[in-house]
């Protein structure tokens, strides 16, 4: 007896989960204390975060889906041992699995129910654009061919998707009420901020209000069509963009995770012990900082790439390569992106240096690092933090260009930079093939909008120079 | 100023030294030249004699770092490092794969790069000063908060997508200038109009946001009360105090940037089909020409550190408080 499937855990999954486990248990640390607390109020209660804070939610939530790999199970044969597809598959992948399997042969406009190039056909002479295979296969023909009812179809389909998703979101609404009734009476006894409380509930009721409308469309429509359309060799549009953001999501995550161990580490030690420590730091970061940043990434990356193509003994999958390369390519650029953070760490722990708390440690003779552990680092965090939210939305963009210039993930992993990649050349065509580029670029602005602008609430509720 | 000057030079020295020996790192060390050789010829053309071969064209078939066979002091200089890393401060590149010398090539290219890459980074920056000026004159109102979710807005848009789109829109649907190409003398200019644009409407957004935040700051100050109480008109205090007092801060981010113009921009060439020095990077990585990649990693930090030499001596010239010892 065995699990029908066998589950897979990639290094970056495992990151992944480490990662989300660091969030948990820094905001479990963070709601003890006081300050911490306080900001994190500021952000709850802005209306504009928590608003970009659902989508981003969004996001994660697909991206966490396709982080959980398996290998399905075969079907069984008589008496043999259980045996597993070699295919790595995701949760979201297995949830997809409708419009993951209905290919296409090659490009389809979004919609459409003809392929976008034609064919010639069997039984005619003249070459004419064949039916989808999937798309609005379910149409009937009338006697000369011609299809009926697509746009009918397309509209009921369209208005049904909405009213599902519009009832969803009544039904939340209405659940929210009941449990905020019960709620009610406990905020007013504590009495303060109940007003900027209900904006923020609303703004994040008005963003889920669009994300249940526009799922229901999606879910709606791509029953029977290709919303977005197909690829070059028939992929759903709709399907590559999902899988997209699990990329993007990791880059702009474990980049900043890679690195932040080194540059919190080294720019606190620059900062706090000083001499010759501050001295071999400082050049180390300003000659890493002199290099250009795409150019000693490529040269990292081409070094890399030399590294795994010469040994392919390494890796059992084609996937494990995939994801090593994600992470080598997180990796380089953690290692280009430090020194910023670093240099700004050691700035500001020059300050806290001289600070009274920290001169009062000294002269109860607490140890060099335990000061840097318990009484200056705890004042960075707020930098750290900053930082992390701002890198991100940066990191996405430079995944897409990285990927273009050809130094960026493997060419096999979906990612925004590959999507755009292959798509650029097909701009030429007549008529244009446009809907990978424009679902690829409209995925990517929503997910680095909304990590723009709940960075902003972040760095505002933090930063003690700006005032609230 | 000079004693100054010259002691940062001297400080450059054991940075570029340190550029150098990372990227011989990189390049020689993680991987043998037998490796890069292997990769490059592909799997199944690999023999030793066609490694021999390559290894040979480029130079790469001596010792790293010390050559025991040789006398004297060319157990030094005739190995990988002092043919490949340590000429480079010469100014010596050796070939590309191509044949062609890497100097030339460099000179070469450096006008049609700087011919985009300055307009836009002029026009980019008197663009962006402006419009953050303006959101500063109209700020706290409806307008400074449209500019701001603008700005945010633009800032999240892939730098592929203005490339991409303005292409389309202005070449392809509206035919007005050509999509991509370079020509030289002012024939150029047809061909340099779109990319500048784009360059400038791309960077506006995080720039102009940037730019509005220092001014903010500075109009907090009290020399700002003091104009306003001696009765100077806002348009007075915003032009003739505050951004003459905030150049500092935009200085410090301005500057630093004017040296590596020379190095282009890999995306904005590579797409319009620029000659430039981007262009030539971006082949370079694309055919994975070793030899290109190190010495525009090596010039890169070069104009990296002049830049942050002319950053300190423009404060001297905004700001007379500033003196360099």
């Amino acid at each position: 007896m065995g699990l029908s499937v066998q589950p897979v855990l990639l290094w970056s999954d495992a990151l992944l989960f480490v990662l989300i486990g660091v969030i948990v248990g820094l905001s479990l640390w963070a709601r003890r204390q006081d300050a911490l607390r306080a900001a994190w109020a500021r952000v709850l209660k802005d209306g504009v975060a928590m608003a970009a804070a659902t989508v981003l939610a969004v996001f994660v939530l697909i991206g966490l889906l396709d982080s959980l790999h398996f290998r399905a199970r075969l079907p069984a044969q008589a008496g043999a041992a259980a045996s597993y597809a070699v295919e790595v598959n995701s949760a979201l992948d297995a949830l997809l699995s409708g419009l993951r399997q209905r290919t296409e042969k090659t490009y389809s406009a979004p919609l459409a129910t003809h392929l976008y190039s034609k064919e010639a056909l069997e039984n005619s002479t003249q070459r004419e654009f064949p039916r989808l295979k999937h798309g609005g296969a379910h149409l009937g023909e009338n006697t000369v061919g011609k299809l009926v009812g697509h746009e009918l179809d397309i509209a009921v389909r369209l208005s049904r998707g909405l009213a599902g998703g519009l009832a969803l979101w009544l039904l939340l609404v209405a659940v929210v009420r009941q449990a905020n009734g019960l709620d009610l009476r406990a905020l007013m006894k504590v009495g303060a901020g109940g007003s900027a409380k209900s904006a923020a509930g609303g703004a994040v009721l008005i963003t889920l209000l669009a994300i249940f409308l526009l799922l229901g469309a999606a879910i709606s429509l791509g029953g029977g069509y290709h919303v977005f359309g197909t690829d070059k060799v028939g992929q759903d549009v709709l399907y590559l963009s999902l899988k997209a953001i699990r990329t993007g999501l990791l880059i702009g995550t474990l980049t900043t995770l890679v690195m932040l161990p080194a540059a919190v580490s080294l720019g606190i030690l620059a900062g706090y012990v000083g001499g010759w420590v501050d001295d071999l730091i400082q050049y180390v970061y300003t000659t890493l900082s002199s290099i250009p940043g795409v150019l000693l990434i490529a040269a990292a990356v081409l070094m890399m790439q030399v590294v795994i193509d010469t040994h392919p003994d390494w890796f059992a999958t084609s996937a494990e390569r995939a994801d090593a390369r994600l992470l080598a390519l997180c990796l380089i650029l953690g290692m280009t992106s430090w020194t910023g953070v670093a240099r700004l760490l050691r700035g500001e722990t020059l300050k806290l240096r001289e600070l009274e708390f920290v001169q009062a440690a000294q002269a109860f003779g607490v140890g060099r690092f335990a000061i840097m552990r318990r009484h200056i680092l705890p004042n960075l965090m707020h930098i750290v933090l900053i930082s992390l939210v701002m890198d991100f939305s940066g990191l996405v963009l430079a995944e897409a260009v990285l990927s273009y210039v050809g130094v960026g993930v493997d060419p096999t992993t979906i990612s925004f930079g590959t999507m755009i990649n292959t798509a650029r050349m097909e701009l030429a065509r007549e008529p244009m093939v446009w809907w990978s580029l424009a679902a690829a670029f409209s995925f990517m602005f929503a997910l680095v909008l909304a990590a723009n602008l709940f960075a902003d609430a972040v760095r505002d509720a933090f930063d003690p120079r700006s005032s609230a | 100023m000079l004693a100054y000057i010259i002691r940062r030079l001297l400080y450059a020295i054991p940075i570029l030294i340190g550029v150098n020996l990372l990227t011989f790192a990189l390049f020689f060390v993680v991987n043998t030249p037998d490796d890069m050789a292997r990769m490059q010829l592909g799997i199944k053309r690999v023999t030793p004699e066609a490694i021999q071969k390559w290894k040979a064209e480029r130079g790469y078939d001596k010792p790293l770092v010390w050559n025991a066979a040789a006398a004297g002091s060319a157990t030094l200089t005739e190995t990988i490092f002092f043919s490949k890393s340590v000429r480079m401060f010469a100014g010596d590149f050796g070939r590309a794969d191509d044949g062609r010398d890497i100097a030339r090539e460099i000179a070469q290219r450096m006008g049609p790069s700087l011919a985009i890459a300055l307009p836009t980074f002029v026009l980019g920056l008197f663009v962006a000063i402006s419009f953050a000026l303006l959101l500063v004159f109209f700020r706290a109102t409806t307008l400074d908060f449209a500019g701001v979710v603008l700005c945010v807005a633009m800032m999240s848009i892939s730098g592929l997508f203005y490339i991409i789109g303005g292409q389309w829109l202005v070449s392809k649907v509206w035919h007005l200038v050509p999509i991509s190409g370079y020509s030289g003398g002012l024939d150029a200019a047809k061909f340099l109009v779109l990319p500048v644009i784009i360059g400038v409407i791309g960077g506006i957004g995080s720039s102009a946001r940037w730019y509005r935040t220092i001014f903010l700051e500075e109009i907090g100050r009290d020399y700002v009360r003091t104009a306003r109480a001696k009765g100077l008109s806002e348009r007075v205090v915003l032009f003739r105090h505050v951004l003459r007092n905030a150049l500092i801060p935009i200085l410090t981010g301005v500057v630093v940037v004017i040296p590596t113009l020379f190095m282009g921009s890999l995306l904005t060439e590579s797409f319009f089909g620029v000659p430039g020095l981007g262009s030539y990077t971006i082949d370079a990585i694309n055919a994975q020409d070793f030899a290109v990649v190190r010495s525009m990693v090596f010039i890169g930090s070069v104009l990296y550190i002049v830049g942050l030499l002319a950053t300190d001596v423009s404060y001297t010239l905004a700001d007379p408080r500033v003196r360099l010892q």
